[in-house]
């Protein structure tokens, strides 16, 4: 066996052979290539087309007069304004809800009554059981009046940035609570 | 690495058996351009069935925007068309796709008539071939009203007034095409549904009875 093996190494049988992309190998990648690249060109347009919505530019949020300044108490009072809203081909103009109050420092923020739990509405005071606290009809969801999430809901309620000027409250896009840390 | 997938799948489900009897057919030589270049008008039946996975590829997509309702549907396709990337491609494909699939679909026939193809034993798969003809252009028909434009309005009227022309018949089938006594809201869902589901799926059946007939009975012979 070793002198066999002796022998193959020193007289290596065939010429050296270079690693060759055989025929068939050529083939299928050129066909394959090509057939991908045609195909691509007919799905990618399609996809590109699908994905849209995502890649759209989301517009900045413009602020939106809603409250006089001078109307707003300690106790959260209910604001309703409009905005108007481009939902592809269909205009509409979208009823929003703000709870508004002026806090111990006279500073004003509002918050946004979409539940931080599945999305529901909640309200000012509207369970007897659980006075002073904003409630979630859905599921028992309750936040304190800087929208602290006590129950349920897995993070404090959203509020609208806001922005005074002159008389008024103005109101902007909506952004995560920050009363709730400024208390602490 | 795709090879270890298609292995570790063949290995369990034996797959390899599948495909080969779909794909794995000599082509005859005298219907191989690579022999006889004229022999390229056997190609345009593949060409029928390329532009038709086309336009159910493009189709779909094109319903991800498209709302088959007269108050919004030409809304839809102008907001797809203008303001969707890629919007004015996709439906450009649908849209000239549907002329070239009639166009090839023509040529297939002309090759397959002059070729004497139709002869038995293929005689069914020439009458299958037909009502797909007729499937495509309903498909163009319906196809054709879903903008809800001017130009896809007063056509369905030509086309509805050409039905209603039908001796006896005429009348109940344009009330039943239109959905009503007019060309409106109930016309365009019912286009709606046949262009994308009832149309669609005749011409698949008829499709997979086309190709079944042809694997079974082969290319006709040469001239």
């Amino acid at each position: 066996m070793s002198s066999h093996n002796e022998e193959h190494e020193s007289f290596p049988q065939g010429p050296p052979t270079r690693k060759e992309m055989s025929r068939r190998q050529f083939l299928t990648y050129t066909l394959g290539g090509a057939t991908a690249f045609m195909g691509a060109g007919a799905i990618l347009p399609m996809i590109r087309f699908a994905v849209d919505p995502v890649l759209h530019k989301k517009g900045a949020g413009e602020f939106i007069k809603v409250a006089e300044a001078a109307k707003i108490t300690d106790v959260p009072q209910e604001f309703t304004f409009e905005l108007a809203q481009q939902d592809g081909w269909y205009a509409s103009t979208a009823t929003l809800t703000a709870w508004i109050r002026k806090d111990e420092n006279g500073d004003i923020y509002a918050l946004s009554p979409v539940c931080k739990h599945l999305g529901c509405t909640v309200g000012w005071n509207n369970d007897k059981a659980y006075p002073d606290e904003y409630h979630c009809p859905c599921h028992g969801a309750r936040y304190t009046k800087l929208g602290k999430n006590l129950a349920v809901a897995p993070k404090p309620l959203d509020q609208y940035k806001t922005k005074i000027d002159g008389d008024w409250v103005y109101l902007g896009e909506i952004v995560p609570n920050t009363e709730v840390k400024k208390e602490a | 690495m795709f090879k270890n997938v298609y292995n570790w799948i063949d290995e369990r489900l034996d797959i390899t058996p599948i495909w080969r009897d779909v794909a794995d057919h000599e082509v005859p030589e005298h219907v191989n351009p690579a022999h006889h270049f004229s022999a390229f008008v056997y190609c345009f039946g593949g060409l029928t069935f390329f532009i038709t996975v086309i336009q159910i590829l493009s189709g779909m997509f094109l319903t991800m925007y498209y709302v088959p309702d007269i108050i919004n549907a030409y809304a839809s396709v102008e907001y797809l068309q203008t303001k969707v990337a890629f919007g004015q491609i996709v439906r450009g494909m649908h849209h000239w796709g549907a002329s070239l699939v009639i166009v090839m679909m023509f040529l297939h026939t002309m090759r397959v008539f002059f070729t004497g193809s139709y002869k038995a034993p293929r005689e069914m798969n020439w009458v299958v071939g037909m009502l797909i003809f007729f499937v495509m252009l309903g498909l163009g028909l319906t196809g054709y009203l879903l903008p809800w434009d001017n130009k896809a309005y007063f056509a369905t009227k030509v086309t509805l007034e050409i039905a209603n022309s039908v001796p006896v018949m005429g009348p109940v089938l344009k009330e039943l095409m239109q959905g009503g006594t007019i060309v409106g809201a109930e016309t365009l869902t019912r286009f709606f549904a046949l262009h994308v589901f009832f149309l669609p799926a005749v011409l698949l059946i008829l499709l997979v009875g086309h190709f079944i007939m042809i694997r079974r009975q082969g290319i006709s012979g040469p001239l």
